[in-house]
């Protein structure tokens, strides 16, 4: 038993390493041209306050997306992710704004009902075997509707919590280096990076996150109880939606109970990029976040060079299509 | 396979350069817009006035706007790329106000003149705001509604939302004239389509189900009064009024038809065209008045092709 775990992780691992290696190395390139070429573009591109706006609009899509991946590489899909990080916002107003506690209940109350949220998820597709794709397009719609009538369909404003738009807007980094004030949201998209990728290289919760998607059966058969593991995973990835949640309502100091519907999109956009397979198995954070990067180095630098509006949207579906071409191609000659 | 994913994203990279070489070479005034939206035919008409006054006065313009009313941060993103192209001035129609307050603030330390446009931005930064007063818009389509089906019956309304200012001025407008003015009248329902024609639709018929003598009904938007018509039409219903919101095709046929009794139109292009204007005149110095109204009028099968009210009408 121990050694066949032994040589499936190892496989996992080789696996991962091989693909995922070179798969960051291909997004990366991309990255960096785009930014080379939007520079030599537009003289206003390539300032402090415009990298640093970039990072923030990476953000909640950033966090999102983290989220996105572990469940995708279970080989399911989270298409709640968006009106769920809206519900965790209206649950944050609600604690801090309406019943007045302080603040951080409002941020454990956002995370947990997150985490919760995402249990109820993983409950759906793992017991009672509903379709990821049908299980959470149900949890999309009805977080959606509970937001509205929580917040009685009005934004719920934070000015009564001190602080609480510093979380994303303020700058612990800029306290130290003046010349670069990097937001606190993003500080936040990175620790939660850091926090994924360990727990998908390091742990147990990993390995059979990167299992499950690969052969669910053949990790059945060799006695996992893969249907815990499998909620564990969405609640996990509810929890960062929870984070998410947390990072857009203090950016916006409000929570905005409308908002959410088409950000899961983007974030599975971002997902696919950095060349996670939605068929599962496959995937890394870094990629994501690279990801992620490119869809707001994108946007931005679109916007900043003056493309009209409907043509940016028709360079970023090309964009996202040679970029899973171009991974695709890449595949089938290598393996 | 390296060469060839770098070969694409490098064909891609150049194709962007070479589109937009141009607009980086002109060295004029330009004042970018960022708005609540773009692709309803109300905002392109914005857009056409704003580009209209852009010819006029040789500045280059842009305008932009998030897929829908509901992406608060999507819009503060967009203000944060226009700021970061040193604009002349900024033209804003703010989704959430406290959203954008940070940005704001920053464009008023660099210098950069901010007008606001159609609902405005609830803050002192702005100097100027062009807008419709919607709730004098609105309280006319009441008397409108109350002149054409005799001062008393039953009548509801399909409003677009209940969170943006125009949703909540138009709709209170139109209750709190109906309450004030004609007491002989029953606002039996206010529903909330989102705008979106369909949702719009299925709501008026539930409501013409729901009550089967209703004398008329008020669509807030132009998405909300499509709704409305196709849903009476669906119903097969013929001696009701609909009042409608701005313009549009279906819109301007169906008030032609007979269908709709008329409807309220503001004035996009000229909030558009005194948006650009005003932002020009602040970047020179000048001072502007705070609130500039860009107007509104009652049109009807009668005046629809009238020079004065075709001017407003979009497509």
């Amino acid at each position: 038993m121990t050694a066949a775990h032994a040589t499936k992780r190892s496989s996992i691992f080789s696996h991962l390493i091989d693909t995922g290696a070179h798969q960051k190395m291909l997004a990366f390139a991309s990255l960096i041209l785009l930014l080379v070429g939007f520079s030599i573009a537009s003289p206003n591109f390539m300032q402090v306050s415009n990298m640093l706006a970039i990072l923030q609009a990476t953000s909640v899509n950033g966090v999102l997306a983290i989220a996105a991946t572990l469940v995708i590489i279970t080989g399911g899909i989270d298409l709640s992710v968006g009106t769920l990080m809206t519900f965790c916002a209206v649950i944050a107003g609600v604690i801090l704004t309406k019943a007045g506690l302080p603040l951080p209940l409002g941020l454990i109350g956002a995370i947990g009902a997150g985490a919760l949220c995402g249990l109820i998820s993983g409950t759906l597709v793992a017991k009672a075997k509903i379709p990821p794709f049908i299980a959470t397009l149900g949890m999309m719609l009805v977080l959606k509707g509970l937001s509205l009538v929580i917040s009685g369909t009005r934004p719920i404003y934070f000015n009564d919590t001190p602080g609480f738009d510093q979380i994303a807007r303020g700058s612990l980094i800029g306290e130290i280096f003046p010349a670069f004030p990097v937001p606190n949201g993003v500080l936040i998209l990175f620790i939660i990076a850091g926090s994924a990728a360990y727990i998908l290289s390091r742990t147990v919760l990993g390995r059979y996150t990167f299992a499950l998607g690969s052969n669910e059966e053949a990790v059945r058969l060799s006695g996992v109880n893969t249907q815990s593991w499998k909620m564990g995973i969405y609640a996990l990835a509810g929890g960062i939606c929870g984070v998410a949640g947390i990072l857009i309502a203090s950016r916006l100091n409000s929570a905005q109970p409308a908002l959410g519907l088409g950000y899961e999109l983007e974030a599975i956009a971002a997902v696919v990029i950095g060349g996670t397979s939605l068929a599962g198995g496959r995937g890394t954070i870094m990629g994501t976040l690279i990801g992620a990067l490119i869809m707001a180095v994108l946007t931005n630098g679109l916007r900043v060079l003056s493309v009209a509006q409907e043509w940016q949207t028709v360079v970023t579906g090309v964009i996202i299509i040679l970029a899973v071409y171009a991974d695709m191609v890449r595949k089938s000659k290598t393996g | 396979m390296f060469t060839r994913r770098s070969l694409i994203t490098a064909v891609a990279a150049t194709a962007i350069l070479a589109g937009t070489s141009f607009a980086s070479a002109a060295d004029k005034m330009y004042i970018p817009l960022v708005s609540k939206g773009f692709q309803h035919q109300f905002w392109q008409a914005v857009k056409a006035g704003a580009d209209k006054a852009a010819g006029e006065f040789g500045v280059e313009i842009t305008f932009e706007g998030p897929d829908n009313e509901t992406m608060v941060d999507r819009q503060i993103d967009m203000l944060a790329a226009a700021l970061a192209k040193k604009p002349t001035a900024i033209g804003f129609a703010a989704l959430d106000s406290q959203a954008a307050i940070p940005l704001l603030r920053q464009a008023k330390e660099a210098g950069i003149p901010v007008i606001a446009f159609d609902s405005g931005v609830d803050s002192d930064i702005p100097l100027a705001t062009a807008s419709t007063d919607n709730v004098a818009a609105a309280a006319l389509a009441a008397d409108k509604m109350a002149e054409l089906i005799g001062g008393k019956g039953k009548v509801a309304v399909v409003a677009h939302d209940q969170t943006s200012r125009t949703g909540i001025d138009r709709r209170d407008g139109f209750l709190n004239q109906i309450k004030a003015k004609h007491p002989g009248i029953e606002v039996v329902t206010v529903q909330y389509g989102g705008g979106d024609h369909l949702k719009s639709t299925e709501l008026t018929k539930a409501i013409l189900t729901a009550n089967p003598d209703l004398k008329g009904i008020f669509g807030t938007n132009e998405g909300s009064a499509i709704g409305v018509a196709n849903g009476v039409q669906e119903m097969g219903k013929k001696d009701l009024t609909i009042i409608g919101y701005d313009s549009g095709k279906a819109q301007k046929e169906a008030i032609r038809s007979g269908l709709m009794a008329g409807a309220i139109t503001q004035n996009p292009v000229g909030i558009g065209y005194e948006t650009v204007k005003a932002a020009l005149e602040a970047s020179k110095g000048k001072s502007v008045p705070a609130a500039i109204d860009t107007g509104f009028y009652f049109y009807d099968a009668s005046n629809i092709d009238n020079p004065e009210i075709a001017a407003v009408l979009y497509d």
